[in-house]
């Protein structure tokens, strides 16, 4: 299938000295059916410091991120050349974390049967030791920086998201998209928690995929939060062992000291002590890109959990107007007939205070069969949109599956191949190495 | 009487009528060739080569393979030209401790050891002895020797007492460390050029029943019982190479805690370190239940993780093991080497009070040198030839050994890595399977 909205992402070196930022990492993408992607090029370039008014007028520091986009058409035709090169110059603006937020809640609002990507967290979460908990951190800004970038490209990769005009906006209209976002009115739309809560637990037929599918959400996150965890645990650890490790290369370079033959063997052999103790810095910085990869997903099962619950919702108000219009049916019968089938005050006080007037029964009659014709309107609205809503949400959350699927299993040879690169003999170095009488033994050394 | 052995202690001598049941002490009855519940060193490469170059014995004693195990030339030794000490041309007496057996009595529990010997000596009356002795036993000879040879440096016993709550004394594990080193210990007693003549290390290995009776009342503990009693005399001045060797044992005494610390410190966090790995691969495995796609791959990870932490395990019992107890046996031996450091200052402080004396008599009333004197100064200078010679020898053989022990690790440590390496790759392999059978299978 051409237009799955899959995406086949190619980096390139050699254009990131066009752009702007040092850091930055462009993605090319050539794909079929993603019509916001085939136009531009997007990358989040950089990252800034900027202090200054918040809501309640103080003082604070944030970071704004660099967007870089830039027109397809406009690369291959050559328009707009920069003075340097071919490659024309890229527009740009600046957002802070919040408008991604934002941009992200009207997505969710306006598209309720995709499964929206999510962003990178907001807060430093399962964090070993040694990293730290700050947002402004360098290297968290950095991880951040291309976790937003992720974000984009999977927005603006999705056959339905990328013909977002909300989207188009935000990549392009620095001070004017917020407007844009607010005239849209998608706040007022978005579904109370109370209602979404109430539906859950009041809806009688639910769709048993869509039924499986949100326990499945559930395992996700279970699952990947639980991973995260412990790996946080097993990085303090390992960080333990290879710290300690450390000190042996200091005995062994007093311990050098004082002998004559083996002096210079126990020298090396501290010294790749200490370069082992100092590996490790490295070794655990490359698993927290695993780490992101396993957040993304956990973020996700979020976003699939938001998606099945909106059935649940929709499903619950169908049933609400569906059973509202029975009930008023019945009250209509119950005024053509004069037969109480059940309960009511009016059959009550009729048989206290004597029936009601011919002239008021036919109004009210009129009234019924009116609200009945606006009931039976509101069913089949509300019938449709059910109905349109499990379909679209059936074929996104196929989508999502088979994307969960490639991603993960990549991640995981990833992670096994950054397990052979960090266990591998060549990263141990030669110790003893005049020493000629051990011939029979390996010419490398590995700390204890 | 003796019973069958405990669950995790060794064989013991088995369900025997007590006729039948040989003295474990006895000698010579023993049929040479080894029973069917001989322990057979398994450990393989790493133990083949001890520092005098005499590899584990895996076979009878008494088959000539062995025996040209033993007589095979190490290359690396023959290089060393400071090894003179501990070339194997010249070797005529091989020793072995091994076959640990429990013994149970009424009055107390203990194990015995098989020491077998064999040599071209003619203080020896056979070629081949094997007897059985029990740690008691070596520490009679160590303080033996220690008593008819003050001038030379013994070999230290692994430690004598161990706390009976903290460590099993019949568990496995410790009765095969401490094997090892009484194997240790009496190889190099075997190969010192001066105490292998020992008429004590004769009985040790001939004797059917060693008569330790007479000696142990008046034994003190190893040290203290100084055969020539210095009696007051202080000494001035250790000459300086003396005091260069006690500077060394001071500092390398030091060193030696350290590294024994940090290992300790390692396997304790590397034990920790296991106990969240192990955890770590469970999860992949209970979140491959909730997958279809991913169940294999996840599977895969559980399984890598799972052959790490097991490598992980071994590498720490290795260290346990093999790397510990050769730095506390340093540590022993350093302490012996002090003592006889101080035995020898003795021996001079005697000499030089004892010359003192009879220099202020002659000037007196010219009474000649009297021959104590001239006994104290020979005494001295073998003394100090002595301990000279076992000083070097010591050290290149501590050379060796650490070699050994550094090297070893690295072997274990490589072959960690290796397991590791060969669990992930495997995954890799059977993930790129799958792939390749998805692709063939979408064009399809």
């Amino acid at each position: 299938m051409a237009e799955n909205g899959r995406q086949e992402l190619v980096i390139t070196d050699a254009e990131s000295e066009q752009l702007a930022g040092e850091r930055s990492l462009n993605i090319v993408v050539a794909e079929q059916g993603c019509s916001l992607l085939r136009r531009m090029e997007i990358c989040v370039a950089e990252a800034e410091k900027r202090s200054g008014k918040n809501a309640v007028n103080m003082q604070e520091m944030f970071t704004v991120y660099l967007i870089e986009t830039r027109p397809m058409d406009a690369v291959a035709e050559g328009r707009n050349p920069a003075p340097e090169g071919r490659n024309p110059a890229p527009d740009s603006l600046w957002r802070r974390y919040s408008e991604f937020e934002l941009l992200r809640s009207y997505l969710i609002v306006t598209y309720p049967y995709i499964v929206i990507p999510p962003l990178p967290e907001k807060r430093a979460e399962f964090v070993w030791h040694k990293l730290t908990a700050d947002n402004m951190d360098p290297d968290f800004v950095e991880r951040r920086r291309v976790g937003l970038e992720n974000f984009l490209m999977r927005v603006a990769s999705h056959q339905v998201l990328s013909n977002d005009k909300i989207l188009y906006h935000f990549l392009t209209d620095e001070h004017g998209w917020k407007e844009v976002v607010f005239e849209t009115g998608f706040q007022a739309k978005a579904d109370s928690r109370l209602r979404a809560l109430s539906a859950t637990f009041r809806v009688r037929n639910t769709n048993k995929r869509f039924m499986d599918m949100k326990h499945y959400s559930d395992e996700l996150q279970s699952h990947t939060s639980q991973l995260l965890r412990a790996r946080a645990r097993v990085a303090d650890r390992l960080y333990g062992v290879f710290k300690v490790h450390g000190n042996y290369g200091r005995v062994f370079s007093e311990w050098s000291a004082i002998e004559r033959e083996m002096g210079d063997g126990l020298q090396s052999a501290g010294h790749h002590m200490d370069a082992y103790a100092a590996s490790i810095d490295d070794i655990l910085e490359e698993e927290e890109h695993y780490a992101d990869q396993l957040k993304e997903y956990l973020f996700y099962a979020e976003a699939l959990r938001a998606v099945c619950r909106k059935h649940e919702l929709t499903q619950y108000e169908l049933e609400v107007s569906s059973q509202d219009l029975i009930s008023k049916k019945q009250q209509r019968e119950e005024l053509a007939t004069g037969v109480v089938r059940s309960f009511s005050f009016k059959g009550m006080t009729n048989k206290l205070f004597g029936q009601e007037a011919p002239e008021q029964r036919e109004a009210r009659l009129k009234l019924i069969e009116e609200l009945i014709a606006e009931g039976e309107d509101t069913v089949k609205e509300k019938t449709a949109e059910c109905e349109e809503h499990v379909e679209k949400a059936w074929v996104d959350m196929q989508r999502f599956e088979e994307q969960k699927d490639k991603d993960l299993r990549e991640a995981l040879i990833h992670y096994a191949v950054l397990q052979i690169r960090n266990t591998s003999v060549e990263q141990c170095q030669r110790v003893f190495p005049q020493d000629v009488k051990l011939k029979p033994y390996p010419k490398v050394f590995l700390p204890l | 009487m003796s019973v069958p052995g405990a669950p995790r202690g060794l064989a013991s001598s088995g369900q025997k009528p007590i006729a039948e049941i040989l003295h474990p002490l006895s000698a010579a009855e023993e049929p040479l060739s080894p029973g069917p519940d001989v322990t057979e060193d398994v450990r393989g490469d790493k133990e083949a080569v001890l520092t005098n170059g005499t590899p584990v014995e895996t076979s009878s004693p008494a088959s000539a393979s062995s025996l040209l195990n033993r007589l095979q030339l190490d290359d690396d030794l023959e290089a060393d030209g400071l090894d003179l000490y501990v070339s194997t041309e010249t070797r005529d007496l091989f020793v072995t401790v091994d076959d640990p057996k429990k013994h149970v009595s009424t009055m107390e529990t203990y194990i015995t050891y098989r020491v077998s010997a064999k040599t071209t000596r003619i203080e020896f009356d056979l070629p081949e002895y094997c007897v059985r002795r029990r740690y008691q036993d070596f520490d009679w000879l160590r303080i033996k020797l220690e008593d008819s040879q003050p001038t030379h440096l013994i070999p230290p016993l692994p430690e004598k007492f161990v706390m009976k709550g903290v460590v099993d004394r019949f568990s496995e594990e410790f009765v095969e460390t401490r094997m090892k080193a009484l194997d240790k210990f009496l190889k190099r007693v075997a190969d010192h050029p001066v105490l292998s003549f020992n008429p004590h290390l004769n009985a040790f290995l001939t004797a059917k029943d060693l008569n330790k009776r007479q000696g142990l009342a008046l034994l003190t503990k190893v040290g203290e019982s100084v055969k020539h009693a210095a009696g007051g005399y202080k000494l001035r001045a250790r000459p300086a190479e003396f005091c260069a060797m006690g500077e060394y044992l001071d500092t390398f005494n030091q060193k030696l805690g350290t590294i024994d610390r940090i290992a300790q410190r390692i396997i304790k966090e590397q034990s920790e370190y296991l106990t969240e790995l192990r955890e770590y691969g469970t999860l992949y495995s209970s979140w491959a239940a909730s997958e279809e796609e991913l169940q294999r791959p996840l599977e895969g990870v559980a399984s890598s993780v799972a052959t790490c932490a097991g490598a992980l395990e071994d590498l720490s019992e290795n260290m346990s093991q093999d790397f510990l107890p050769v730095l506390r046996e340093y540590v022993l031996y350093i302490e012996s080497m002090k003592n006889v450091l101080r035995k020898r200052d003795q021996s001079q402080a005697e000499y030089e009070g004892r010359l003192e004396a009879a220099v202020l008599r002659r000037q007196e009333d010219r009474t000649p040198m009297p021959v104590e004197v001239e006994k104290c100064q020979d005494r001295l200078e073998c003394f100090n030839a002595d301990l000279k010679a076992d000083w070097e020898r010591w050290q290149s053989n501590k050379r060796q050994d650490f070699k050994q022990l550094l090297t070893g690790m690295a072997d274990q440590n490589i072959n960690h890595y290796e397991k590791c390496q060969a669990g992930w790759e495997s995954l890799i392999t059977l993930l790129q399977d799958k792939q390749t059978e998805d692709k063939s299978g979408e064009t399809n």
